[in-house]
């Protein structure tokens, strides 16, 4: 009996990500039909693997912690002061030569800080979450502004401009023959699969988020897993930060701020449950490419930036809408 | 001694020390016209906070009513240069009914498809937002064409002084509209079916249910009431600062948010007064104009705000908590 339910349900993932899969080569075809000659250049393909990958790790950072019934609104806040402070850092340390040419020690250093601050804001989060109990929800909303807030403080507003060559080869540049973001995405995203997937702590999540009561008679350690699934929601949106801040080679205390809708979406989208117990990253990561094409098709045939929010909006409803239908028919 | 221990006292102390702090760093906060300025800036803020409250008490959460706020503000100025129509009531009907009918969206989707709210209102607010922008218009409407009624009724005093050296000043008489309406959603969750059938949702949906409450019922009338006075909100402000922006209001979620969670209303739903709220949202505007007054950098009004959200929440969290330890006994 227990193994015919647990054979019905990868039927079912699997079945999720044949979805997905067949969603995004109808996005291609009818991208490609409307607009062929501007579309399927070479360039459009190349510059989406360079952009997706920080909404794509800002995606799997929201699944985590939606794994767990919860969510973090903080990310992009994690992203942006990341990068800033990485930034103040270089600036800082490179009065004499100027920023471009810093050394590869003090661009390693910066990273450091990058990643740091994510870990200690997403540790932030955690002990709010697990030992003040305040509702992931609100937790991070507040979290989110202080975050924000610190980097209006730091920079006075103006974004800081100039990294290191180091530093946006990371989001810039190429590593065998690919782009650099895109190569560092799937090594995380597999990483990330891995934890999910073959760790106690991937599986206690998944259990906690599935039936917390269950879990907690179970014995599993509830308040020490969330907290650790928060403090990698925050590296990987440090992540993300480094990455955005390379690529655009400026770091500022609002970059992004759409991404925080977005990432909201490719994660429900990709088959996440919000309600916790439900997540994979293949489907995160196929839900990202899926709406990259999207976005970019409906550049190339110059709908408004307004529009294409309106639409990201319209499609995370109608995304619930059939979820909620597909739950019912099973 | 109970009421001591009511969380409106509480606040109420806590409210008062902090205006004899702000007072001793700067007398000029005890100044008359500034405590008019202060009441003024809470109405627009307030009235959306009493949709939020409800909306709160049921357990759910809203972060669309900004975009809804703005979208009838703009469409009804619009509308009203359109049609050359210069009432004041019929207007104000307008935009209110507008914002109950977006906020019948959201009760839709929370409803229909047992959705978390906040993924239902991060849809709808960014759809709506991006179609005013995106197909309505992006250009202000500015003093020279705003309909004179809207402004003349806005400018409306209760109290009328003159300084010494000649300059007038006074109570705009909006106040007593948030007062009315304060007092109506007061009325309605304390001694109407639905304003109890608000606080049993928010104590525990099932047993609501079989307590014999209509939940659908319940949910669109908490959601259309808050779009709707989000409308009308909005409607208000533009006569009020003399201006009708369709970029207006953004990030304005965050603030109503920590001012209802300031005013003692728990997430978990099933908590929460008028008086509270009202407290909460005089402290948060009080909070954000005195750091001008107490000569801070206005670039920390982001962070002040994010750690007023935690602080409260966290308070509040360790109450439920205590009461929870307690027994139910309240």
């Amino acid at each position: 009996m227990i193994n015919k339910l647990d054979f019905r349900a990868i039927l079912n993932r699997d079945k999720n990500i044949v979805q997905l899969i067949v969603m995004t080569v109808l996005i291609f075809v009818i991208m490609t039909a409307l607009s062929p000659d501007k579309f399927l250049r070479y360039y459009n393909f190349e510059s989406i693997t360079y952009i997706f990958p920080e909404l794509g790790l800002l995606s799997i950072a929201m699944m985590i912690a939606m794994l767990t019934g919860g969510i973090d609104l903080s990310v992009v806040g994690i992203a942006n002061l990341s990068g800033i402070l990485a930034g103040i850092l270089f600036k800082k340390l490179a009065d004499e030569t100027g920023v471009a040419d810093t050394g590869l020690a003090v661009v390693l250093l910066g990273g450091v800080v990058a990643l740091g601050t994510g870990l200690v804001a997403g540790a932030l989060n955690g002990l709010l979450i697990t030992k003040v109990k305040i509702t992931p929800i609100l937790a991070t909303l507040g979290t989110g502004q202080v975050f924000t807030g610190l980097a209006i403080v730091l920079t006075g507003g103006p974004a800081i401009v100039g990294f290191p060559e180091h530093w946006s080869w990371v989001g810039n540049g190429k590593l065998l023959g690919l782009a650099t973001p895109f190569v560092l995405f799937v090594l995380i995203a597999i990483a990330v699969s891995f934890i999910l997937v073959r760790t106690p702590l991937g599986v206690n999540l998944m259990l906690i988020g599935t039936n917390p009561k269950a879990a907690l008679f179970a014995g599993l350690k509830r308040e020490r897993m969330v907290f650790y699934s928060y403090m990698m929601t925050g590296v990987l949106a440090s992540i993300a930060g480094i990455m955005l801040s390379g690529r655009t080679n400026a770091a500022k205390s609002d970059y992004g701020t759409s991404y925080l809708l977005q990432a909201v979406l490719i994660a429900v989208l990709g088959g996440t449950n919000p309600a916790g117990g439900k997540g994979r990253v293949l489907g995160v990561a196929i839900a990202v490419i899926a709406l990259m094409l999207l976005s970019s098709g409906f550049q190339i045939l110059r709908f408004s930036n307004h529009l294409i929010d309106f639409i990201w909006g319209a499609f995370l409803l109608l995304v619930i809408a059939i979820n909620a239908y597909k739950n019912r028919v099973r | 001694m109970a009421w001591l221990r009511r969380s409106e006292v509480v606040i109420a102390g806590i409210l008062l020390l902090a205006m004899i702090g702000i007072g001793l760093v700067n007398p000029a906060f005890w100044q008359l016209d500034n405590l008019f300025s202060l009441l003024r800036s809470n109405v627009i803020i307030g009235i959306m906070a009493l949709g939020v409250l409800m909306i709160m008490i049921s357990g759910g959460i809203d972060v669309s009513f900004p975009a809804f706020a703005v979208a009838a503000m703009y469409l009804t100025v619009k509308g009203m240069l359109w049609t050359g129509y210069d009432g004041v009531a019929l207007p104000f009907l307008t935009a209110a009914t507008m914002g109950a009918l977006f906020g019948c969206l959201n009760a839709f989707f929370v409803y229909k498809f047992r959705m978390i709210p906040l993924i239902v209102t991060l849809g709808t607010g960014s759809m709506v937002r991006g179609f005013l922008l995106g197909v309505v218009g992006t250009s202000m409407i500015n003093i020279n064409k705003m309909p004179d009624v809207l402004i003349d009724f806005a400018k409306t005093e209760v109290i009328s002084m003159t300084k010494a050296d000649g300059t007038t000043y006074g109570l705009t008489a909006m106040v007593l509209v948030y007062f009315g309406l304060a007092i109506l959603v007061h009325l309605i969750l304390r001694y109407t079916m639905i304003g109890r059938g608000i606080y049993a949702l928010g104590g525990d949906q099932e047993a609501a249910s079989r307590a014999g409450f209509d939940l659908r019922k319940v949910i669109f009338f908490i959601y259309c009431f808050a779009g709707a006075l989000a409308g009308f909100a909005g409607l208000l402000h533009s006569g009020m600062i003399w201006l009708a922006n369709p970029r207006d209001f953004v990030g304005l979620e965050l603030d109503v948010i920590a001012a209802v969670v300031l005013g003692g209303a728990s997430i978990f739903g099933g908590r929460g007064t008028v008086l509270g709220t009202m407290l909460g949202v005089f402290m948060l505007v009080m909070v954000k104009n005195s750091l001008i007054i107490m000569k801070i950098d206005t670039t920390w009004q982001r962070v002040v705000v994010g750690v007023i959200i935690v602080i409260a929440t966290a308070v509040t969290a360790w109450r439920d908590q205590k009461r929870k330890a307690r027994g139910d006994r309240t």
